[in-house]
């Protein structure tokens, strides 16, 4: 569905509650110790969610949303994949998914394990969406759940969409991250609509009592960050 | 005053004259006259000509002629007259200068405004028992006419008075009220325009505006078949031309002066409809100069901070005095120094849109109380509101424009018969030959032209959405009434079309909302607003002005018992733009409200900031962004004068000798051509150039010419660009390659930059998508957000960023899209200029390389390390703050 550019150094290397974790330029990350490779906020069909209210975004957003997704998921050709909740933007979301993307997500689908976990946005899922629906689940010593809970547990979440943002010498940039201090890891929102919430958020103190590194996503690598780095909007 | 014809102007005015010991003006009456013909009037006229007791005459004299309404129902008149001005404030002040002659007169009259103040029982009222003149915004007329009462309110409409006109139709605002002016005239079409203008070169463009453009249009309405344009209402030439008073005219007192003639306009009948025109020739000379030091001026920046002892003096031997600056940074920093000087403790004020409310009115209210001797203040005065006895007015730095100047010192002596006194001062050497050039435009009265404006087409589609509001319209019968709106003449029918399928389903070409349409087709083939839902979004979302985000800046209190924390408990000092701010970090000191002020952070949405110790020099810029270019007919100017030796006598001694130092070390090029030098400077190449097409259009050429040069594998590291030229510099030899490559040049400058080149930046530039932006606001895509609203976290808000780059991938040519080109041509790329600049110097570029830097470029390359540097390449800040890291892990 898409080229990838030459020379982009799409993943970049992490250590995520002892294993390896490959952070990908898409937002996805991939553990290899499982074959997983996992995604957070899909956030499909917000544009026709924002639609029914009078604002008419553009109808593009699941379709690109599905173009970075099928990116990841055919480079990694992953056993399982697992998206974290918020999946779509509302409970109405699935039956509005136009013929064209039912058919994308349908042959992504194909021949893995699909898991959706929920989350605050789609709550509920129809069977039609196929795969498995669940709650929480274990990957390994890592719980996997769609809202961050502070505590000692290793895990990795979506729900905030951590962005990040970096002033150097008056130039600003501001970009989607995934934020972890090793333990814990809150993905970057997968969405073409999906805005961001700012790493110095309050937000995030709770879950990283002993402060994080950020990396942010740029347009040809991921970057390390340190905390001190970044700056509120 | 005998021989005024009672049958023009009725007794009671000649006698409220003469009681005054005044006659009514020639323009007045002939304004008077051609308005009770029935004809639309433009009225040209400096400041101080009586402008708006003109434009009001005519509907005075009809509203004493008509006679009281006993105000019983069954004579319930509708409104006579209506009046748009700019500013809010305006139509206030005018309101209170009618009251006075109203008044003496005792004339019976109801007059009344409507602004976003008026309380909602008023606005209620106004509807349900109309005034005879009613003082409004163009923004308010866009309420008003999206009102269900729209037609009955309107429906006695004669007159439509414009104040202000030149400043209003540069605008999207502009576009908004032609639009609103040609459904008043569908309404009502036995109503008349007076437009007020200020001295334009061209006038044509306003008369175009005042009438509708079209020979015959029907009614927007199903069931109305009488068409109003059926009246043929183009203009008839009238090239009298009434001179004030006994006042010597210009043209008589400066020889020079060629006496602009209106051009001919057709006959009755003729191709293009303009109003009829009345032009007042200027009053008084202006004595007007250059503020010239003994010591030479510095090669940059726009402080003018050598002249401020030189402007004190000024202000000291003059009554009242306002210093004009260009931005809200120089008038803070203006005003700081002007303090600094200020051992007589005498009352200077300082006045910005940014500032607090109240604390503006506080200074425009001791101003017109006569208790200030001077306000430093930038364009938020330029517009009519009276001041009072200004005797003297100083503007510094870049004139830029030449009716912006001549506009600025018609702020002193607010009496035409008097010269108006005024100093231009120069911040650096090019600010003198722009000032030399501005001079000579004022004594040759010759003015910028403004550029007609196309019609927008993200404001066409709120005025569309808001006409739904109204009642229902078929399609072509709203596209003559729109197209009859001199901005929207060339509209053609598929762009029309197009802005209607946006304001229903978003007009994509995967048509996935039908079912959410906003506006909707019925079987009778006209189109109605879904539901009261939608109508009260657009009363929301209505106007065309969409301010960047702004934040308050809040003093805070430090506690001494935990030092370094700061508390938000001090009072607002006023308002900073959103985007400054981010590029604060904490520490930063810079200039607010006359302080130097320490950034402390972001607390719940304001900018909480501490009191600077004293003396602590700001380390942000106090220049920001070229708010108004250099006009095209200055730069010009700018140019001739550069390229002509003979007139370097008129310049300051120390400017000579500059220039012939830059003849001598390179060469001066001439008006039409591009001076290219290169040279080598401490391991780096620079390339610098001089179009002098403003600093917007030279951030664009900047951006496509690094591109370039990257792609030529001559790895450049940046660039600085002011309002005269730019400088690249890289590591790659420049000249070597153009020495090699004779068509180097040429090519690297050649317009096709303008083609992939400019697209592929404007994917990423962040000027691009802030102007994508403001069009998906006004034309109703996402939803304004108010100030002082919070930002609503994440789920709720849309990103139009976000928005922008998928749209521009799936619909390259979807209207808001086009709508956000059309304005970058001009806004804040001003890719338009570049382009005529990139034609204009086709096969006249002159390299010349040179061993170190010249005069000339001496000034461009000391904007290094004090602009910003411009990139939007997120991975070299990334990496850069990656590498922060490293440095600090390593250390």
């Amino acid at each position: 569905m898409t080229a990838l550019v030459k020379n982009k150094k799409t993943t970049h290397e992490i250590e995520l509650a002892g294993q390896l974790a490959l952070l990908d330029l898409t937002g996805a990350m991939y553990l290899p110790a499982h074959d997983a490779l996992l995604v957070a906020d899909l956030h499909f069909e917000k544009g026709s969610s924002f639609a029914r209210r009078g604002m008419m975004l553009p109808p593009y957003d699941t379709r690109e949303t599905l173009v970075a997704l099928c990116d990841a998921v055919f480079r990694f050709d992953p056993k399982t994949v697992i998206a974290l909740g918020d999946s779509f933007h509302d409970i109405g979301g699935p039956e509005r998914l136009g013929d064209e993307e039912r058919t994308t997500l349908a042959d992504v689908q194909a021949g893995r394990d699909w898991i959706w976990v929920t989350g605050n946005h789609d709550r509920v899922l129809p069977e039609s969406i196929g795969g498995q629906v669940v709650e929480e689940m274990a990957l390994g010593s890592l719980t996997l759940r769609h809202e961050p809970a502070a505590g000692d547990q290793a895990e990795i979440a979506g729900h905030l969409h951590p962005v990040g943002k970096v002033v150097m010498r008056g130039r600003a940039t501001r970009r989607r991250c995934f934020l972890t201090d090793g333990q814990r890891c809150v993905m970057p929102a997968l969405g073409a609509y999906a805005g961001g919430l700012n790493a110095c958020d309050a937000a995030f103190k709770p879950l990283f009592p002993k402060g994080f590194t950020a990396h942010l996503i740029g347009s040809e690598r991921i970057f390390a960050i340190a905390k001190s780095m970044l700056c509120r909007d | 005053m005998s021989d005024v014809p009672p049958s023009l102007l009725p007794k009671i005015f000649r006698d409220w004259f003469e009681s005054r010991g005044w006659a009514p003006r020639s323009h007045q009456l002939d304004l008077l006259a051609k308005a009770r013909e029935g004809r639309s009037v433009l009225l040209v006229a400096p400041t101080g000509a009586g402008k708006t007791l003109a434009g009001f005459l005519p509907s005075l004299v009809e509203l004493t002629e008509r006679g009281p309404s006993r105000g019983t129902a069954k004579e319930k008149r509708g409104l006579h007259t209506l009046y748009i001005s700019p500013l809010k404030a305006l139509a206030t002040d005018v309101a209170r200068n009618l009251e006075i002659p109203m008044a003496e007169m005792g004339l019976p009259i109801r007059v009344e405004t409507r602004t976003g103040d008026t309380p909602s029982h008023k606005r209620a009222r106004q509807i349900e028992r109309p005034p005879d003149i009613l003082l409004t915004t163009p923004e308010q007329l866009a309420l008003l006419l999206a009102h269900a009462e729209a037609r009955d309110f309107f429906k006695d409409l004669r007159r439509v008075v414009l104040d202000e006109l030149h400043s209003l139709v540069t605008s999207k605002r502009g576009d908004l009220l032609s639009l609103g002016l040609a459904r008043l005239m569908a309404i009502a079409p036995q109503v008349t325009a007076v437009g007020l203008s200020a001295t334009v070169r061209e006038p044509d463009e306003l008369r175009r505006y005042l009438v509708p453009q079209r020979a015959a249009v029907s009614l927007p309405l199903a069931g109305r078949d009488e068409g109003w344009g059926s009246k043929s209402r183009s203009a008839v030439l009238h090239s009298d031309i009434a001179v004030a008073d006994t006042t010597p005219s210009l043209a008589e007192l400066s020889p020079s002066h060629t006496t602009p003639t209106p051009n001919p306009s057709p006959q009755g009948g003729g191709e293009i409809p303009m109003a009829d025109l009345v032009v007042v020739q200027g009053g008084a000379q202006p004595d007007i100069r250059m503020l010239e030091l003994d010591e030479p001026l510095p090669l940059a920046g726009h402080t003018a901070s050598l002249s401020m002892p030189a402007i004190y003096d000024l202000i000291r031997a003059h009554k009242t005095t306002l210093v004009f600056v260009n931005t809200r940074l120089q008038a803070e920093y203006t005003f700081q120094e002007l303090w600094r000087l200020n051992d007589d403790g005498l009352a200077i004020a300082l006045h910005h849109g940014s500032l607090d409310v109240s604390q503006r009115r506080r200074v425009e209210e001791a101003m017109a109380a006569g208790k200030l001797k001077a306000v430093v203040c930038t364009a938020t005065l330029d517009l009519g509101i009276d001041w009072g006895d200004v005797d003297l007015v100083v503007n510094v730095g870049a004139p830029k424009g030449a009716s912006r100047i001549m506009q600025r010192i018609g702020r002193s002596n607010h009496r035409m018969d008097e010269p108006s006194e005024a100093y231009l001062v120069p911040a650096n050497r090019f600010e003198i030959l722009e000032c030399r050039a501005a001079l000579d435009a004022v004594h040759e009265a010759a003015q910028d032209t403004p550029d007609a404006r196309i019609g927008a087409l993200d404001v066409l589609c709120q005025h569309i959405l808001g006409m739904a509001c109204a009642e229902p319209f078929k399609l072509e019968g709203f596209y003559d009434e729109v197209s009859s709106a001199a901005p929207y003449a060339d509209l053609s029918w598929e762009d029309f079309e197009a802005c209607v399928a946006f304001v229903a389903t978003g007009g994509y070409a995967l048509r996935a909302y039908e079912r959410f349409a906003k506006i909707v087709k019925g079987k009778d083939d006209l189109w109605r607003v879904r539901d009261a839902r939608i109508a009260q979004q657009y009363r929301l979302n209505v106007g065309t002005i969409v301010e960047s985000t702004m934040i308050k800046v809040r003093l805070g209190k430090s506690m001494r018992s935990r030092p370094g924390t700061v508390l938000p408990r001090g009072r607002i000092l006023g308002e900073i733009e959103e985007y400054f701010a981010e590029t604060l970090t904490v520490g930063d000191t810079f200039l607010f409200a006359g302080e130097v002020l320490r950034f402390e952070g972001i607390s719940e949405d304001e900018a909480l900031v501490t009191r600077a110790g004293s003396g602590t020099d700001p380390m942000i810029p106090s220049y920001e962004g070229g708010k108004f270019p250099l006009s095209t007919f200055l730069a010009a100017r700018v140019r001739e004068i550069l390229a002509d030796p003979f007139e370097w006598d008129r310049l300051p001694p120390q400017m000579t000798e500059w220039l012939l130092h830059q003849r001598r070390r390179s060469i001066l090029p001439g008006p039409r051509d591009l001076l290219v030098e290169t040279f080598p400077r401490a391991n780096r190449f620079y390339m610098t150039c001089f179009p002098f097409e403003g600093r917007l259009a030279h951030q664009t050429l900047g951006m496509l010419l690094t591109r370039r040069l990257e792609r030529a594998k001559l790895k450049p590291l940046g660039f600085v660009a002011n309002d005269y030229g730019i400088a690249v510099y890289g590591t790659g030899d420049i000249a070597a390659r153009a020495a090699r490559d004779p068509d180097f040049l040429d090519e690297l400058f050649s317009e096709d930059m303008l083609g992939d080149d400019l697209e592929a930046w404007l994917a990423e530039s962040a000027l691009m998508k802030r102007t994508f932006r403001q069009c998906a606001v006004i034309a109703g895509l996402i939803e304004r957000r108010f100030p002082g609203e919070k930002k609503t976290g994440r789920q709720v808000t849309i990103s139009t960023d976000l928005v922008y780059d998928v749209l521009r991938k799936h619909e390259p040519d979807h209207v808001l899209l086009r709508a956000a080109r059309a304005d970058a041509a001009t806004g804040l790329l001003d890719v338009r200029r570049l382009g005529m600049m990139l034609e204009r110097i086709r096969g006249r570029i002159i390299h010349k390389p040179l061993d170190r830097v010249s005069p000339l470029s001496v000034s461009v390359m000391l904007e290094i390390g004090r602009e910003r540097v411009y990139s939007d390449d997120a991975d070299e800040i990334l990496a850069e703050a990656e590498a922060t890291l490293l440095d600090e892990a390593l250390a």
